[in-house]
């Protein structure tokens, strides 16, 4: 919250109409009243009132014309009028037959002098003297109905602190002050610690947490004889070495990824794709991988592009860092430009504020917060943030997408894919050229041909609207090169507006109904920091939320992420509903390990890696899965921790370990994405999802992801839905699971490489084989009983394959095959005890 | 105490007599067949008393359907329009659709349901509906499990667990294109086995497409090996995961995978006919509304649908969305209408014509329904505490309105029914009592309805 207009600020959520009169109504000056009677009265008269004004014949489109407010609201196209900007005001597009869907008056076009002055009166701010008309659709008032105060006493906006019980505590179980608050919890419900797992079992569960990878065969049994040396430092070891392959950036990337609704198309409609979303992945990966501080993560997420640095590659991280401002569903088709920039910015508060402080201050967009103490000018303090800023993600136009934006530009440092020579450059340029002639001349004819009423003309339009199709993707195509043919580096992220400003409150969330005052550019109230920056005049504001929600008096932002981390380390959360600490989320089973956690991450300055080394070495973490009835009776969802979660692999990690055991895994970083190589364009128009699909043995978090095209290897096994923050995902258990593990061609031809590579590469027959084989897969030798039954599919099934015609050496390859298949589609396979 | 307990014993128990479970039977193919037979948690079980309908169809229309421009006709919200509905409400917005009377009932219904008014005498209007949150996700999962604050059982998996399937070689409950959230088919604490099977995803509906069966259903079939041997693959395979659960001792997980399995191994013969509805013939396809672009993608999955009802699914929700009209009623609205009516009236049609329908209930809803008074000048914004939704089929009386909102649709005053109530109506229907199918989990009883409910007897034929 801004020092200054705190005041002002307590006033409006007191008594918001005392808010003094704002920016909006400023009075057009007398030459500008006079512009408007002479210039632009008469003409609206002439030529527009006929079919948009109350008194006219019809109401064409829901537009009237008539008002000053109902010029600004417009009809069912969007504003008529959006002062200062041209492109925005359909006013000026229909006028200027600049869109073929749009040309006003119909039946004729305006005289250039006419089209001037209106194109002048909109660019002077498009003054207008006229009144409401007091007929209901002027602005409303806001009344605030909530309580800031009170609602601060909510458990999650205390502060943390460390609790005692975790310096003074000692005894023989706890290896570190976790395990001494986590037996608090176990004491009070009678419950007691399970036993440590086995080391095979521990190293196979710290190397899928870590890693997202099986550990190899051979590492299994040196582990074991380390942690029977000394198992602290064995784990200590191994922990070290996971935390510092790059497959660990992998693993928690994703996980945030999960969070940052990381996908590489617009979703919705209009499904455009996201060429350069991929820059923010590697960035992410890269992120945990160095062990970034996670305030730094995320002030360069909100903000990088404000952060001043003389590193050139610091810059280019800061810049598309802010991809994860940009990134989200959008819906290009959306045809009122207001009601689109209300929707993503709307997005960018939701995203924003559950991801880092697990609030769900979007739900004030259309009223007050109905459970937590978020009034709805709350929610457009946040707004006017974001509306002073601009999200440039791209895209190409075409008749479907009309909110295409430019992208961000990365320090040249960041090369950007292949050059093109001059000569490519100019043939660019000539299909364009020439694109638009034809477009120009096709449009000229349909108008001829439309005011003979000839039908023809209708064809001869869809025609053009296919030419600008065509245009708009050559144009974004141009657009990554510089004009000599050098590629360009482009990201998506966010830029300040030149003139920021501050946000009206829109009365029931509604774009035409705002209030005719705006609220300062501020925070969420309920959370309160006494170190809030001011935001100046000329600043979205956006590196000072960066700065709120950083704050080490911020009591959500460590609490909300130490939860996470633990989540997915432990499959549940201290607090359940990871994304939401708010009255209706989950209150947390361990509140004192909860705060301590939260308090180490500040200790540590927001090291990720700090955090996971001191869970991943408590007692806790390792303790076994094994049953106990009584327990369970008491604590079926193992609120209490007596033992350890049973997980399901994530749908990464069973792609993962499938391609790893068939000795197919490639585990370099390719260099960018499918949808990179794919370009521009309509994901089910111009790019087919058949596109993407090529085979692939990189890790899963390099697949493509794009909205509702999910690869199905991904989306079978409960992938999150890109388009929601999901801190959390499903887990189902589905017949269409088994029969992807039985017959796709994935699976079949991972179990034929891992059959190959263990008959042909290293040679092993009999029960050598079979114990590989489980190795690799369980991460164990098979049991007694396994090894008979294996020794007798493999009898069986050659035999039966003999009867029916096989050769003996296909039947025997054949049940090798199937063998390796039948371990990995086993519910040991992707289950972590 | 478990009021309800099914006959048949539980596959864990199954598994777990006998020293070798599950993989030593596997190796005999009769004993196989009897341990399955008896162990088989899919099997039809008896209702508490007799069933009127044996099997549901859920029409869910995510988004929330307006219930004043489609199922519940309010003249008054007409005679006052642009009237104020009080402070901070913008004005009315009365109904720019006509309703009329329809069959001996005369039921009004909107312009907008042209098709589904000629079955007007067999729907029952159920007009004083109610839930407690006005958000979609919240109602989306009080709609289909009960209960918005905890992961509880879905309907369609309380009554498989209820009742068993027809068929077992096919899932007992299907949910055709489901949206995001697989909470709202799943089994909670139920054994896996009765979670909801999605059929056609989200992002890529495959009932939209123009063909009939583009892909009928994925890895139907294994390239490689034939039926023998794939039996063999998957006892070995069921070896190895009965010997994991004997270990774990109890990991219902693990048993849902085994399960999975064997369903999986069935569906493989059965699916990719019962999906195929290249065979059905033109007027039946007509009748559905695939002879046109704009009813074709609702019309496949209500043809699948009736399908899958005939082979034997217990409970099938087919679900359509788009339906939350904040802005753009005049049009959108039509265009949802216009999507679905047609198929629905062919499904009902159908259904009477092979004499299914006295014994099936079809169930029309969202998760809640509309405002009367307009938002953005021409769209309503969320209402739960009024809406509709309506019944038709096994023992359902029809040609009525059940209960009523008030003089504008904003309030259901009449008569009221909340979600907990319509689960009952539905569960009553099916042959079973709300308050004794429970669940024993972690030493308490569950129910769908929890400590609510209560049967709406007006509804019943």
């Amino acid at each position: 919250m801004r020092a200054v207009p705190y005041a002002l600020a307590f006033l409006l959520l007191c008594a918001p109409p005392l808010l003094a009169q704002s920016e909006m109504s400023e009075a057009p000056s007398a030459k500008q009243i006079e512009f408007f009677e002479k210039e632009i009265r008469p003409l609206l008269d002439e030529h527009c009132f006929k079919c948009h004004s109350k008194d006219g014949d019809k109401i064409k489109g829901g537009l009237l014309l008539d008002t000053r407010h109902a010029t600004l609201a417009g009809g069912d196209s969007g504003p008529a009028v959006v002062p200062h900007d041209l492109n925005e005001s359909l006013l000026y597009v229909a006028v200027t037959y600049g869109d073929s869907d749009l040309e006003m008056p119909p039946k004729y076009q305006l005289e250039d002098s006419e089209i001037a002055a209106i194109k002048q009166w909109i660019e002077m701010g498009a003054p207008d003297p006229r009144e409401p008309d007091g007929d209901g659709t002027a602005p409303q008032e806001y009344t605030n109905t909530i309580d800031i105060e009170e609602g601060r006493e909510h458990w999650a906006y205390q502060v943390p602190t460390k609790p005692s019980a975790a310096v003074t505590k000692n005894d023989q179980w706890a290896r570190n002050s976790i395990d001494i608050l986590v037996e608090v919890g176990q004491a009070e419900h009678e419950l007691s610690p399970a036993p440590d797992a086995d080391p095979s079992t521990l190293l196979r569960r710290l190397s899928f947490d870590l890693t997202g990878l099986p550990p190899s065969s051979n590492s299994v049994e040196t582990f074991i004889t380390a942690y029977q040396a000394d198992p602290d430092k064995a784990i200590s070891d191994v922990v070290d070495q996971f935390l510092a392959s790059p497959q660990f950036g992998e693993r928690f990337g994703r996980h945030w990824l999960d969070v940052a609704r990381y996908a590489e198309s617009a979703g919705k409609e209009a499904n455009a794709a996201f060429p350069h979303a991929w820059r923010y992945r590697d960035y992410v990966i890269n992120a945990f991988n160095a062990d970034k501080p996670f305030d730094e993560f995320i002030t360069e997420q909100i903000a990088g592009d404000l952060i001043e640095t003389d590193d050139e590659q610091d810059r280019a991280e800061n810049l598309t860092a802010t991809g994860f401002l940009a990134i989200g569903t959008k819906g290009l088709n959306e045809i009122s430009a207001r009601q689109f920039r209300f929707d993503l910015v709307d997005e960018q508060i939701d995203t924003t504020t559950q991801a880092f402080l697990g609030t769900t201050a979007a739900c004030a967009r259309c009223h007050d917060h109905k459970f937590d103490a978020i009034p709805m000018s709350d929610y457009y303090a946040m707004a006017g943030i974001f509306l002073s800023s601009d999200a440039l993600y791209g895209t190409a136009r075409n008749q479907q997408n009309r909110r295409n934006t430019e992208l961000v530009q990365l320090p040249s440092v960041v090369k950007g894919g292949n050059n093109k020579s001059l000569g490519e450059m100019i043939d660019l340029e000539l299909q364009r050229h020439a694109l638009k002639e034809q477009r120009g001349e096709l449009l000229a004819e349909s108008a001829r041909l439309r005011r003979e009423g000839d039908d023809e003309a209708i064809r001869l339009r869809q025609q053009s609207q296919r030419l600008t199709s065509r245009i708009g993707t050559l144009e974004r195509k141009i657009a990554n090169y510089s004009d000599n043919g050098i590629a360009q580096a482009l990201a998506m992220g966010m830029q300040d507006r030149e003139e920021p400003f501050d946000s009206q409150i829109l009365i029931r969330g509604e774009e035409d109904n705002p209030t005719p005052e705006r609220v300062p550019r501020g925070f969420v109230q309920v959370i309160k920091t006494h170190d809030e920056e001011p935001i100046a005049e000329n600043e979205s504001g956006r590196l000072q939320m960066a700065h709120w929600i950083t704050s080490p008096e911020n009591p959500l932002t460590a609490r909300v992420y130490a939860n996470r981390v633990w989540s997915w380390l432990l499959g549940e959360g201290i607090v359940n509903t990871v994304d939401n600490f708010g009255t209706t989320g989950d209150a947390p089973s361990h509140p004192e390990l909860l705060d301590y956690l939260a308090v180490r991450l500040l200790e540590n300055n927001w090291s990720t890696k700090g955090l996971i080394r001191e869970i991943v070495s408590s007692r806790t973490y390792r303790m076994s899965s094994d049953y106990r009835a009584d327990y369970f009776d008491k604590d079926p969802s193992n609120a209490y921790l007596w033992r350890t979660n049973k997980r399901r692999l994530d749908a990464e990690s069973i792609r993962d370990a499938t391609l790893a055991v068939s000795g197919l895994l490639d585990l370099e970083r390719p260099e960018g994405s499918p949808v990179s190589e794919q370009g521009d364009g309509m994901i089910g128009r111009g790019l087919q999802p058949a596109g993407y699909t090529r085979e692939s043995n990189n890790r899963s978090v390099y697949l493509p992801i794009l909205r509702g095209v999910i690869p199905e290897s991904l989306a079978l096994f409960d992938f999150a839905d890109p388009s929601l923050i999901a801190g959390k995902r499903d887990v189902t258990t589905v017949p269409s699971q088994a029969l992807y593990m039985m017959n796709s061609e994935f699976v079949l031809k991972s179990a034929a490489s891992m059959a190959d590579h263990l008959v042909n590469e290293l040679k092993l027959r009999g029960g050598a084989l079979a114990k590989e084989a489980f190795y690799r897969c369980y991460s164990r030798p098979p049991t007694e009983a396994e090894g008979k039954e294996t020794y007798n599919y493999v009898a069986n099934f050659m035999k039966t394959a003999r009867e029916s015609g096989s050769s003996q050496d296909d039947a025997r390859l054949l049940a090798l095959i199937t063998f390796c298949q039948s371990l990995i589609a086993s519910a040991e396979f992707r289950y972590l005890n | 105490m478990n009021a309800y307990s099914p006959s048949a014993p539980t596959r864990r128990q199954v598994l777990q007599t006998g020293a070798s479970g599950f993989g030593y039977l596997a190796f005999s193919a009769l004993s196989t067949m009897q341990a399955r037979a008896e162990a088989n948690p899919l099997a039809p079980k008896n209702p508490h008393f007799a069933p009127r309908a044996k099997r549901v169809i859920f029409l869910a229309m995510g988004g929330a359907p307006s219930h004043v421009d489609t199922f519940d006709y309010k003249p008054q919200l007409n005679a006052d329009h642009g009237k104020s509905a009080g402070r901070n409400f913008s004005k009315l917005l009365g109904s720019p659709w006509e309703f009329q009377q329809h069959g001996e009932s005369g039921l009004h219904i909107s312009e907008l349901f042209p098709h589904v008014a000629g079955h007007a005498d067999d729907l029952c209007l159920i007009n004083s509906m109610h839930t407690d949150i006005p958000n979609h996700p919240q109602a989306t999962t009080q709609m289909n499990t009960g209960n918005f604050q905890f992961v509880r059982p879905s309907l369609g998996a309380w009554t498989l667990y209820g009742l068993g399937t027809g068929n077992d070689s096919l899932p007992g409950f299907v949910t055709l294109s489901p949206p995001n959230g697989a909470q709202n088919y799943g089994s909670a604490f139920l054994p896996a086995i009765y979670q909801g099977t999605p059929i056609g995803g989200t992002g890529r509906n495959r009932f939209t497409r123009q063909q009939d069966n583009p892909e009928p259903v994925k890895n139907i079939k294994n390239p490689r090996l034939s039926k023998d041997l794939q039996r063999l693959q998957l006892d070995y395979i069921n070896s190895l995961n009965s010997e994991k659960l004997a270990r774990d001792e109890f990991h219902p997980e693990v048993e849902g995978v085994i399960e999975s399995y064997e369903l999986a191994f069935r569906m493989q013969d059965e699916l990719p006919d019962v999906m195929d509805i290249g065979e059905e013939p033109d007027h039946i396809r007509s009748l559905y509304g695939l002879d046109d672009t704009a009813t074709s993608g609702f019309g496949r999955q209500c043809l699948s649908a009736r399908r899958l009802l005939e082979s034997g699914v217990r409970f099938i929700q087919v679900n359509n969305g788009g339906w939350d009209h904040h802005r753009n009623l005049n049009v959108a609205l039509p265009n949802s209408c216009g999507a679905i009516d047609k198929p629905i009236a062919g499904l009902l049609a159908d259904l009477k014509q092979r004499d299914m329908l006295k014994d099936t209930l079809v169930i029309w809803g969202g998760e809640f329904g509309r405002t009367p008074h307009g938002q953005t000048g021409n769209g309503r914004d969320h209402n739960n505490k009024g809406y509709t939704t309506w019944m038709a089929g096994g023992g359902v009386k029809g040609g009525q309105r059940y209960g009523s909102t008030d003089e504008y649709g904003a309030q259901a005053v009449l008569d009221k029914v909340h979600i907990h109530d319509w689960h009952a109506t539905i569960l009553h229907l099916m042959g079973m009592d709300h308050t004794k199918l429970t669940y024993n989990y972690a030493g308490r009883d569950f129910r769908l309805t929890d400590v609510h409910g209560k049967v709406a007897k007006g509804i019943l034929a």
